[in-house]
């Protein structure tokens, strides 16, 4: 760890000469590619296990058109309830299920957080492909299966991918409250940072983990270009959502 | 050592009584809660309409100033918190400036989006009524926009009431005193009595929004959301 040193006192420039200072001392190395590759490991970890449990149901519901009050009403829900009261909630399940502080009530969180985005883009997108074309597709033989996998999922592949990146940056975010119930990552430098008045390390901290978070965000907008599918189409209804 | 289930559960339960023993500090951390969220909200509000008109008049800037407030959305909420906290300190003003910023990127989508979608023969008529540039701002778009600008307050305020659970972490009182409080006891009551209360505060003022909407926005009372 570096030295904590207190930049109020000095002013701009002391802190950031602090900075430089703890970027520059090779001890600080490992613990920042560590923590960032546990910060970005847990996230990607926590986004598949929530899109793996939650797309098989949120394409069934929307190729049947069932439960669409659940569609609207969890998009509403998930901005309501805090996620720092999510993070807060799993840590004593995850001790009376003796799992621990540290990873798993950050892990399990995550997970809950990340599937309610998901839910509700896959719905949107699915459900507003144009009947027209469904039916063409059913014209031409498909059964629902078929339907499903050959026309509704790449017609709605964008706003799917939007799910998927609107769940990851929360979930990259989110994961920095994961320091107050014990976990590693980027969190720590801020939670720590505060706890010793150490304002060089806060702004080390602030830094990484809002340059992560973009970082995360960009490669979704890249990785959308490499969808599947003719991105031109006029594939929605004009009411969506 | 792996606690049974029935260990488990007794472990999770409320304890009832100190719930109820705590309703004056519910009180008070829903004082600075709401406090927190409306200096933000309203502030935020006030700024968003500036941008919102310099977005308005010149059209070139709407792209870089949602590309902006889009990246400052972004970056994850304790992340900003932090980025202040050199300068000023673990204080209210760190907090405020975060929030605020948080609420920019929605409320500046929202009235420019209600302001365009103004029925462009809606616009003409008024023209020909003789209304300039500014008369029809204020008097015809600003009040046909009035719907899609409240449900952008309705997203800024109940996320921002989300947000403010994590300024206790910079000091800042509020609903997150008790989920900070209860995850460093490890005591779930605690936490969720926290919890339950944003999300409740939340609710309400996503309801209160809905009918400060049906008042300033008479003529949408049958087909509101």
């Amino acid at each position: 760890m570096g030295s904590p040193v207190d930049a109020k006192d000095g002013g701009v420039m002391d802190l950031f000469s602090d900075v430089s200072d703890f970027v520059t001392d090779p001890a600080n190395w490992t613990g920042m590619i560590t923590r960032t590759l546990d910060h970005l490991w847990i996230s990607l970890s926590a986004t598949l296990v929530a899109a793996l449990l939650i797309l098989p149901l949120a394409l069934y519901l929307a190729h049947y058109r069932r439960a669409e009050f659940l569609a609207t009403s969890l998009v509403n829900m998930g901005r309501a309830i805090p996620a720092f009261g999510i993070i807060g909630l799993a840590l004593p399940i995850s001790l009376a299920l003796g799992l621990g502080v540290g990873y798993w009530p950050t892990f399990v969180a995550l997970v809950a957080l990340a599937m309610p985005p998901i839910f509700t883009n896959t719905y949107t997108g699915v459900t507003g492909v144009r009947r027209a074309v469904v039916e063409a597709a059913r014209g031409m033989g498909m059964k629902d299966g078929e339907v499903l996998i050959r026309t509704e999922i790449p017609l709605a592949m964008p706003l799917i991918w939007t799910g998927l990146r609107v769940s990851a940056v929360q979930v990259v975010a989110t994961a920095t409250l994961g320091a107050v119930v014990g976990w590693g990552g980027l969190g720590r430098y801020l939670i720590d940072g505060f706890a010793q008045g150490d304002d060089a390390q806060v702004l080390v901290g602030a830094v990484a983990v809002a340059l992560l978070a973009l970082f995360v965000d960009a490669l979704f907008a890249v990785g959308e270009r490499f969808l599947p599918g003719d991105q031109t189409a006029d594939r929605f209804s004009s009411v969506t959502a | 050592m792996t606690p049974t289930l029935a260990q488990a559960a007794a472990e999770v339960g409320i304890d009832w009584g100190w719930v109820f023993g705590h309703v004056d500090e519910m009180w008070e951390r829903t004082v600075e809660h709401v406090t927190l969220t409306g200096v933000a909200v309203v502030v935020g509000f006030i700024l968003a309409v500036a941008l919102s008109l310099v977005a308005i008049r010149w059209r070139a800037t709407y792209k870089p100033i949602t590309w902006f407030t889009g990246v400052l959305y972004t970056i994850p909420s304790l992340g900003l918190f932090a980025f202040m906290v050199p300068f000023t300190g673990l204080t209210l003003l760190t907090a405020e400036i975060g929030l605020i910023l948080y609420t920019l990127l929605i409320l500046v989508r929202n009235i420019v989006a209600g302001i365009d979608g103004v029925p462009a023969n809606v616009v003409e008529a008024a023209r020909g009524m003789g209304y300039q540039s500014r008369e029809l701002l204020w008097r015809i778009e600003v009040p046909l926009a009035m719907p899609v600008i409240i449900a952008g307050v309705r997203i800024a305020t109940v996320t921002t009431i989300g947000l403010v659970t994590v300024t206790s972490l910079i000091g800042q009182g509020g609903y997150g005193v008790f989920i900070e409080r209860g995850i460093s006891r490890r005591f779930l009551t605690e936490i969720l009595v926290g919890t339950v209360l944003s999300v409740s505060l939340a609710v309400l003022f996503d309801f209160l929004l809905v009918r400060v909407g049906r008042w300033v926005a008479p003529w949408t009372r049958k087909t509101a959301v």
